[in-house]
């Protein structure tokens, strides 16, 4: 089972390198321009760039010039020489501030195109949470990494569950915050197919780092719907619960024995086995406990947390039968475990798999993990 | 008396009758209403903090010499909560108890009232009250450090740091008993400037040190008070549950950060504004030359101050507040750069036809205007509306804002502090050693913070325990610059510290400063001043001469008549 998880795991190891690729052919500043205005904008950063040059080069050069040629030198004083010249500080005042007026303009025009999405625009919504991202399409798919269309305008309705948190993606030079008690909306059209990092941007706690996922850029609604296929009665309770479980717990809770903001589900209790709890009680492990903790957090917090769970309650977010789905897949984390199965069954669902924010398992080898996985999608053209 | 010693004791090296040795005990410094004293007490205060905020800093870079997060945590590694209360406890340390009363309280102390002189601020006991108030202040943040610690980031942004569990209410508490000391201070230079200033004494003819200073006094008094109401609401907030920020009370998250910057912002001015009036008198002094337009620099602190409060909403681009309010933000925004870079040209214009000596104090304020040049240029891209929604909380912003504040502050400040050393205690650093600690500040500074701007507009967010190993070169460099840069300040202090226990002594004047602090003994008399001073343009350095017999600079008027050079007439 442990290798089980290595595996599915170790996707992440092959689902970064058409990200690394993205990052050694993109100019040596910016990942790759992959918007419709990234372009515009690497243009205004490198004008930017280059005036900043012009003027840093001047201001150095002429201090040390000066600090040469009027060295301090024996006998020698300083040589008298006006102190003022309305005409020289009126012009060092003026030529600069032509060009920001300029800056500012250009800036002002792209910050606009990149603003303001057209009627027609797909609506994607978002939610975003400690430490993860859920995103639901037109069609009543969701996922957890970000699916798009090459060449179609969304417009992204954001929320947040809890703090406050920053949708970014460099390659579309794009960024909004999400704040929580609103809507935040932003806009893209994605230009270039492959797959770019997409990341939390506005400190939100102790996973902030792990709150990173992929976006990627699809040539149509088929190939698209391929990655984001939800619940699936085709597939076994167990992939379907996988799948819930990395949307929506995946940010706290572990599944190899690493604790982060909540207890690691597999390692610590068995299926049946007492639980200790914060205050000294001992609860069965069993269906039950799994629901309790799920709509009522704070019930029976765990040995080692508490004494209130920093946990959001669930009530009302699943349906039963998702309930019965996260059950299946959390018990089975467990038989596995005891049992210490090593084979790893093919995965319908890929996605899921690629727990949000987890670190790739070091010990995991990129060749194995490309074999098994689905999710790697070797087949993505990248531009 | 002989006139020789009488001479020595007024102008020369005051062994005996100095400040320092003016009453002695634990007491006779820790109720002391001297400003000499307490600017000293402050620059231990500061120093404290700094190397504190310092050592984390360390403990960060070395924690993101791999891109892996908390895994395993070990001796280089923190976890991710361990990592998130480092990089706060480096803010908010280096942010409240260090750049903003580094120069001001520290430096402004000792010197503000001599330039003008004074026997002493307007306000000592409040001025004493001040110092208190900044340690009590640190040790509710030690206090923070030492309990849950705290992981909400210097800026204390909701509604996260309504519900995290770390100790934001001692951390706050912190903040807020800083900003009264901040507040004191400001209060006490601008009267003190206003009332204080000696017989005839106009404001044109005040260092530009003083300018910035007063400049920076009024945002002090202004801009802090907001402040304090915004942590008050916050604490309000977690104590009471009275809903203000969280949106769940039915509070508002953007409405904090309106607040937050509306005093954070002006307060970057707080920490530049005084360095760029150090850099002011030192570029004078070391190429002995008169500032050049000191009225256009005079006004451009003061153009700054003002324009420095109209900006705040430039930190929330991205936070979804209007396009409208957007655009006027960033129009305002470029507005400041043009007093910033009237400045640089004006140093420039300064050095030009001088006698430059690269001493160490000449050397950090060429270093300022290197790093400064740069820091000030990179605001471009992040004024700029497009390009700052790509940069907009990245590393390029990290290495943005270090350039300013500690490529600019804390630049000037060594540079200031080198300078003003041997006035303070009376002995001269090792210069080569001096030079030596500049180099590796200049070089490490650069090494840790150029590979951040590569990073920032490449994509990698700041605030982050762990990252893509494709940025894994940039962050092992930057790693190493702080080192580095840790070792050029750890050699700077340990410098001055030896100068101040067994430097050669040295007597009033040794550059040939010529505003007033450099009339009086070095180290002062309590009185800072025992003779009448000689009320006298602080960049007319023509109308000093050298004292053979003492060794140092005098103004021309001390100097017996018989021994007096004929005046040379300097044309302006």
């Amino acid at each position: 089972m442990t290798n089980l998880f290595a595996t599915l795991l170790a996707q992440e190891v092959p689902m970064f390198p058409n990200a690394e690729k993205h990052a050694d052919d993109a100019p040596y500043n910016f990942p790759h321009a992959a918007s419709a205005w990234a372009e515009q904008i690497d243009f205004l950063y490198l004008a930017i760039l280059w005036i900043s040059v012009f003027f840093f080069v001047g201001i150095v050069g002429v201090m040390c010039w000066f600090c040469v040629k009027y060295r301090r030198q024996p006998g020698v004083g300083s040589q008298p020489s006006t102190s003022h010249n309305t005409v020289l500080e009126l012009a060092w005042s003026i030529f600069p501030s032509i060009i920001l007026v300029w800056i500012f303009w250009i800036g002002a025009r792209d910050y606009f195109a990149t603003q303001i999405a057209p009627d027609s625009a797909e609506e994607i919504q978002v939610v975003a949470r400690q430490f993860g991202w859920v995103f639901t399409y037109p069609d009543g798919d969701s996922s957890t990494e970000l699916h798009l269309v090459q060449d179609r305008p969304v417009r992204l309705i954001m929320r947040s569950d809890d703090v406050l948190h920053s949708f970014y993606v460099a390659a579309f030079r794009q960024k909004k915050d999400i704040v929580p008690g609103r809507f935040s909306e932003v806009f893209i059209v994605p230009t270039m197919l492959g797959k770019y990092r997409l990341a939390c941007t506005e400190y939100c706690g102790d996973g902030h780092s792990r709150m990173r996922t992929l976006c990627e850029v699809h040539v149509d609604d088929a190939d698209r719907k391929a990655k984001t296929a939800w619940l699936n009665p085709e597939h076994t309770p167990v992939e379907n619960g996988e799948r819930l479980f990395n949307m929506n717990c995946a940010g706290c809770h572990s599944i190899k024995s690493e604790v982060k903001t909540g207890p690691a589900l597999n390692e610590l209790f068995k299926w049946g086995d007492a639980r200790p709890l914060h205050d000294g009680r001992k609860v069965p492990v069993d269906e039950n406990y799994i629901v309790s903790s799920i709509k009522y957090p704070d019930q029976n917090v765990a040995e080692g947390f508490g004494p209130k769970s920093q946990m959001q309650n669930f009530e009302g977010k699943f349906k039963p039968e998702e309930l019965d789905f996260l059950i299946a897949y959390i018990k089975n984390i467990n038989n596995v475990a005891d049992v210490g199965t090593t084979d790893a069954p093919a995965k319908g669902a890929g996605d899921g798999a690629e727990a949000v924010g987890s670190e790739p398992a070091p010990d995991a080898t990129a060749p194995d993990a490309d074999g098994a996985a689905p999710a790697t999608n070797e087949g993505t053209p990248d531009h | 008396m002989s006139d020789y010693a009488h001479r020595r004791e007024l102008f020369g090296h005051a062994d005996t009758t100095n400040y320092l040795t003016h009453s002695r005990g634990f007491l006779s410094w820790a109720l002391t209403l001297d400003h000499k004293r307490i600017g000293v007490m402050y620059l231990i205060g500061v120093t404290t903090s700094l190397l504190l905020a310092g050592v984390f800093a360390l403990v960060l870079r070395t924690h993101l010499w791999t891109p892996d997060g908390d895994a395993a945590a070990s001796l280089t590694k923190l976890t991710d909560a361990n990592y998130n209360k480092m990089f706060t406890l480096h803010g908010a340390i280096m942010v409240f108890s260090f750049i903003i009363p580094s120069i001001p309280a520290a430096l402004g102390n000792f010197v503000l009232p001599m330039m003008i002189g004074a026997k002493d601020v307007a306000f000592p006991r409040l001025n004493l009250c001040s110092f208190y108030l900044w340690v009590f202040g640190t040790l509710f943040l030690l206090i923070a450090m030492l309990t849950s610690s705290l992981d909400t980031g210097w800026t204390f942004y909701t509604p996260y740091s309504i519900r995290t569990k770390t100790a934001v209410v001692y951390a706050t508490f912190g903040a807020f008993i800083l900003g009264f000391s901040s507040i004191f201070t400001g209060i006490n230079f601008l009267v003190t400037v206003n009332t204080m200033r000696a017989r005839g004494m106009s404001w044109f003819q005040l260092p530009l040190f003083l300018w910035s200073l007063y400049a920076t006094a009024i945002i002090q008094i202004l801009a802090t008070p907001v402040l304090g109401i915004t942590l008050l609401l916050l604490l309000a907030e977690r104590i009471l549950g009275v809903g203000i920020f969280d949106p769940v009370y039915g509070g508002d998250p953007v409405l904090f950060q309106h607040f937050f910057w509306f005093y954070s912002h002006p307060a970057v001015y707080i920490m530049i504004l005084p360095a760029m009036g150090v850099i002011s008198d030192l570029i004078a002094v070391y190429s002995q030359k008169r500032i050049f337009g000191y009225s256009f620099i005079a006004f451009s602190s003061v153009a700054i101050a003002i324009l420095g409060f109209l900006v705040w909403g430039h930190h929330m681009f991205t936070s979804g507040q209007s396009h409208v309010m957007t655009l006027i933000f960033s129009a305002i925004t470029f507005s400041v750069a043009i007093p910033s870079a009237v400045k640089v040209f004006n140093w420039l214009a300064t050095l030009y036809k001088g006698s430059i000596l690269l001493s160490t104090p000449m050397c950090y304020a060429l270093s300022f205007i290197f790093l400064f040049g740069i820091g000030g240029l990179t605001g471009l891209f992040l004024g700029a509306l497009s390009t700052d929604i790509h940069l907009h909380d990245t590393y390029f912003v990290v290495a943005h804002f270090h350039f300013v504040m500690v490529g600019g502050t804390l630049t000037a400040l060594l540079g200031g502090v080198f300078h003003w050393w041997p006035k303070m205690f009376g002995r001269m650093y090792n210069d080569l050693l001096g030079r030596v600690g500049c180099f590796l500040v200049f070089s490490g500074f650069n090494l840790t913070f150029f590979p951040q701007f590569v990073m920032g507009s490449r994509g990698m967010p700041r605030r982050y325990a762990s990252y893509d190993p494709e940025f894994q070169i940039f962050h092992q460099i930057s790693t190493v610059g702080a080192f580095v840069l840790g070792a050029g300040v750890v050699l700077s202090v340990f410098v001055l510290v030896y100068a101040a226990l067994y430097g050669r002594k040295v007597a009033g004047n040794p550059f040939n400063g010529a505003s007033l602090e450099w009339q009086s003994a070095s180290p002062p008399s309590f009185h800072n001043f025992d003779h009448k001073i000689v009320l006298t343009d602080p960049y007319a350095f023509e109308e000093m001469v050298y004292d053979e017999q003492l060794d140092t600079w005098v103004h021309r008027e001390f100097m017996e008549p018989e021994r007096r050079p004929a005046m040379v007439p300097v044309i302006h």
